[in-house]
This record gives C-alpha cells, sequence and structure tokens, in this order.
C-alpha cells in the first residue's frame, strides 16, 4: 500500500524538504508508524502521548476530513492521499 | 503604532519574528502578536484615543502594524445603537446593537480585520492577496486588494448568495467557487498556500488579521462610556471575534480604561452548523467537526480553527453557547429590521434570535446592559427572506387604484 502523504512547512526539515513523501501502511495509524520508521521524530510532532493527532493538527484521506472517517484506523489504499494540515487556519 | 514585539504561540510560548506565518513550528499551537503593553501603557490614555480618527485606527496603538495603515483608513467606529424597542419586545432594558452591517467599506465586520491584513501584506512586500470566505471576508479582501493596488484570487464554497458573489467581482478579482463547504475550501487553501507565496489573509497573516476584530471589541467599551457589557452575544464561526472582543476587553482592563471586566459572553451559532455552541452544551472542550447545513453561509464553518478557544471564552466568562433554527434566524432578522430598522444578514438573525432564548432560559436577565454584535448587511443575503414577503401592489397611478390597495392592506 503505497500512499502519497503532503507536509505541512513546520514538518519538513524532517523530511529532507520534501512537501510530499510515500508511506506504506493499510491504515492511518500504519501510516503514521511507517512515516517515522522513514523520518525519525515525525510522529511525536504529528500525535500526542496517547498517539492520537494533536489538537491543531488535522488528517485528511483523499480531501475528507479523517474525523468523518474512523480517524485513525480508517483504512487507506494504493493510490490515496493523505494531507497533514495545521488546524489553525481560516475564519475570523 | 510599532509596538509590536514579535509574535508567540498561544500554547507552548515560543517566541517568532515578525514574519508571514501563522502556527508554531513545534506544537502547531496558534500564533499571536506579542506586543509591547509596557510601552502602549505609557501612549495610551482615555484622552489619547478619544483624540484620534472616528475609525478603528484610533486604536492604531494597539493594533500590529508597524507603520501607518495603508488601507481601510475609514473602517470601524460603527454605532452602537440603544435599541429600545427591541428591548422591549424581548424584554430588556438596557439593550445595545453593534452595528457593523454599516462598516466601510463592504459592510460587514471583515472590514476590521483586511484592512489590517492588507495593509500588513503591503509591510510585507506581497503582491497578491488571497482568502478562503463564506462571503463577507471575498468582499473585503477585493476591496482593500484594489484599494492597495495589489492583485487578489479569493475561493469560496458554491452556492454562496448573489450579492456576496457579485459583491466581490465588481472589484477585479479573481474569484474561484470549490465544490464543497467552507472547511474544504479552507483546507484548499492551506495546501495552496504551500506553493504560491501570496498573503493568505486568515492563513498566514492570521495572527495580524484575527487582531483587527479587537477594534469590535473596544468600540464597544469606548461607546458605552468606558464600560464593559455585562452580557455580549457574538456570533460564532472560526471563533476568533468571540475571543478577541475578549480580549479588548481584558486590555482595556490592563490600561485602566475601564473598570474589571465582568462580561458574560455567550457564542450564537445556527443549529445546523453549531459545533461550538454543541460542545458548550455537552461541556466539552472538543469540537467534533460538522458538515454545515444552514441559511446561515457567513458564519457556517464546521471545522472551526479558534473553536476550542472560542469554547473556552464562552466558559472563562460564565457564559453560554446557544443555536437556532434556520426559521429563527428569519423570524429575528424581521424582527430587528421592525423594531430596530436594521437589515441585518443571517448572522445578525443568529445573534438576535439566540439571545431571545438566552433571556428565555434565564442567561440574561431584564436590567442587565446586553450588547448584540451585529456583523453584516441583510442586503446581501437577500436570498434567507425570499419567500417571506409577497410582491408590491402594482396599481394605476390615481387616487382610486391608491384607496383600493390600501383599505386592502389594512384588512389583512
Amino acid at each position: 500500500m503505497a500512499v502519497k502523504v503532503r507536509v505541512p512547512t513546520p514538518l519538513m526539515k524532517l523530511t529532507d524538504n520534501q512537501s510530499e513523501v510515500m508511506a506504506e501502511g493499510a491504515t492511518i495509524s500504519a501510516i503514521l508508524d511507517n512515516l517515522e520508521n522513514q523520518f525519525a521524530g515525525i510522529k511525536e510532532r504529528i500525535c500526542d502521548e496517547n498517539g492520537a493527532p494533536r489538537r491543531f493538527i488535522n488528517i485528511y484521506l483523499n480531501e475528507e476530513d479523517i474525523r468523518f472517517l474512523e480517524g485513525e484506523s480508517t483504512a487507506v489504499k494504493d493510490g490515496d492521499e493523505i494531507s497533514i494540515i495545521p488546524a489553525i487556519a481560516g475564519g475570523a | 503604532m510599532g509596538h509590536v514585539k514579535g509574535l508567540i504561540c498561544k500554547e507552548c510560548k515560543r517566541e517568532y519574528a515578525k514574519e508571514p506565518i501563522h502556527v508554531c513550528e513545534f506544537c502547531f499551537g496558534p500564533l499571536e502578536v506579542n506586543y509591547d503593553y509596557e510601552a502602549i501603557k505609557k501612549v495610551v490614555t482615555k484622552k489619547s484615543i478619544e483624540s484620534g480618527p472616528p475609525t478603528m485606527w484610533r486604536y492604531e496603538d494597539l493594533l500590529p502594524l508597524d507603520e501607518p495603515p495603508k488601507v481601510g483608513l475609514h473602517t470601524g467606529f460603527t454605532p452602537l445603537i440603544r435599541a429600545k424597542n427591541l428591548g422591549k419586545a424581548l424584554g430588556l432594558n438596557h439593550l445595545y446593537l453593534k452595528n457593523d452591517s454599516v462598516n466601510h467599506p463592504t459592510f460587514s465586520f471583515k472590514d476590521r480585520v483586511v484592512s489590517v491584513a492588507v495593509s500588513k501584506a503591503l509591510e510585507f512586500g506581497f503582491d497578491t492577496v488571497s482568502c478562503a470566505s463564506t462571503g463577507n471576508l471575498a468582499n473585503s479582501v477585493a476591496a482593500h486588494a484594489a484599494e492597495a493596488g495589489l492583485k487578489s484570487c479569493i475561493l469560496i464554497p458554491d452556492g454562496l448568495e448573489a450579492g456576496k458573489i457579485l459583491g466581490t467581482l465588481v472589484y477585479g478579482t479573481q474569484l474561484i467557487a470549490v465544490k464543497g463547504s467552507y472547511d474544504d475550501v479552507n483546507r484548499l487553501c492551506s495546501e495552496i498556500g504551500a506553493n504560491h507565496d501570496w498573503a493568505f489573509v486568515n492563513i498566514n497573516i492570521r495572527p495580524y488579521y484575527g487582531d483587527g476584530s479587537k477594534s469590535y471589541g473596544y468600540e464597544i467599551a469606548e461607546q458605552l462610556g468606558w464600560k464593559t457589557p455585562d452580557n455580549v452575544v457574538v456570533p460564532v464561526a472560526g471563533s476568533s471575534l468571540i475571543t478577541k472582543i475578549w480580549k479588548a476587553f481584558h486590555e482595556f482592563e490592563m490600561l485602566g480604561l475601564v473598570d474589571k471586566v465582568q462580561t458574560k459572553v455567550f457564542a450564537a451559532q445556527a443549529t445546523g452548523c453549531s459545533p461550538v455552541t454543541t460542545a458548550i452544551k455537552n461541556g466539552s472542550e472538543n469540537i467534533i467537526p460538522v458538515k454545515p447545513n444552514t441559511i446561515a453561509k457567513s458564519i457556517a464553518i464546521g471545522n472551526p480553527a479558534d473553536g476550542y478557544y472560542g469554547i473556552k471564552t464562552a466558559n472563562t466568562s460564565g457564559g453560554y453557547g446557544e443555536d437556532i433554527s434556520d426559521e429563527e434566524i428569519v423570524s429575528a432578522m424581521k424582527l430587528l429590521a421592525e423594531t430596530e430598522g436594521v437589515f441585518t444578514e443571517t448572522a445578525g438573525g443568529v445573534t438576535v434570535g439566540v439571545t431571545q432564548k438566552l433571556i428565555q432560559q434565564g442567561r440574561i436577565k431584564p436590567d442587565e446592559v446586553t450588547v448584540i454584535c451585529i456583523t453584516g448587511n441583510g442586503l446581501k443575503t437577500q436570498e434567507a427572506l425570499a419567500d417571506c414577503f409577497p410582491a408590491p401592489e402594482v396599481i394605476e397611478p390615481n387616487i382610486k387604484g391608491f384607496e383600493e390597495v390600501f383599505a386592502n392592506s389594512l384588512t389583512v
């Protein structure tokens, strides 16, 4: 299962300055673990000590917020695209 | 002017230089403007403010620009209306409306944030401004970009009201409608921002932009005679305005311009998009995002960026959150127009209707000083009232025709 993951600017220092990386795994959780294997230290930036995405991080699978799906246990398949985006944007 | 030390993370307090950035690199918390309050204390007094221009720029020392404002010089200092008729209808003896439906130049409170954001974009040297908008922000960014001589590219959800679309296009901008809700547009803008070196007013300029809203709170306090109200009812979308009104009141307290703030802050949403009021009612501090479905499109944000802080503001202040149906929104818009002669957009229907509900619940009491926030103009959301009124009678230009119709209407 290879999926494309878009990484927010503050995390690009950990991904050799790449804004898009490939990762493998059958669920969002597995993808995050795989990212950690590739880019040590990235998971603790995205997730809290319980492994859940931090309050100020949103994760999208193919443009849908994973909170509308099954959260971190949402299944992913080949060719899917994941975006990790800071939650603080928009509104006034 | 020029009292900004830098930016600071609202969560972990890490400090950053004055740059077009909006989140903490470490915890992803929101960055806020870090003011030099000691310097501000030395220059800001009631007298210094009162001798300033009749615009939001009378509070320039408390706004995040390093240079004098370059656009939006006539924005703000909108009327605080003593609403005796609406107060009588609702059972309140000291009711006020803070009426930004007549804000300059695009008739919503967004002119406050955008005049700051576009002035800041010019300071940073950007040549293009952009935003994700539910309509009012689109109008204001397009107008201020035109004034600034900057290019603009504006993204909105498809299906917005005709007045909001035309009221953006007229200024000469590229307007793009995105299939989906505001939340889809907002996510897309964050992604576009990674590849385009633009000033996204509510993304990378957001720390500065948001503080433009403080002027709405300063004006309420000054116009009440340097007092903060007992209650303020605020429309909530992304939850920024509600936190900035609270911040404004507390800055005035710190500067000795008002007594101790005891204002209860109430969040108002449409039931069809109420992630913030739902969390408040459930006693939760976590937002569960929703898919918006309401006529109050200007505040239809299902995944509010500052939702967590909006909840905290309402709770800390001793306020609450309530929401009303689309039918109640329309009734409240009509009630406000019929009692006070103020035609607000759907979001203003939300605050008026929610106030009514809070009174019924006993949370707002008759003798308390209450301010309802009216943040947008009804002429922009005419679709909301399209089916409410029959077409006017058409008559021949003679007395007989008139008397027939007039008598008829009296029998209704």
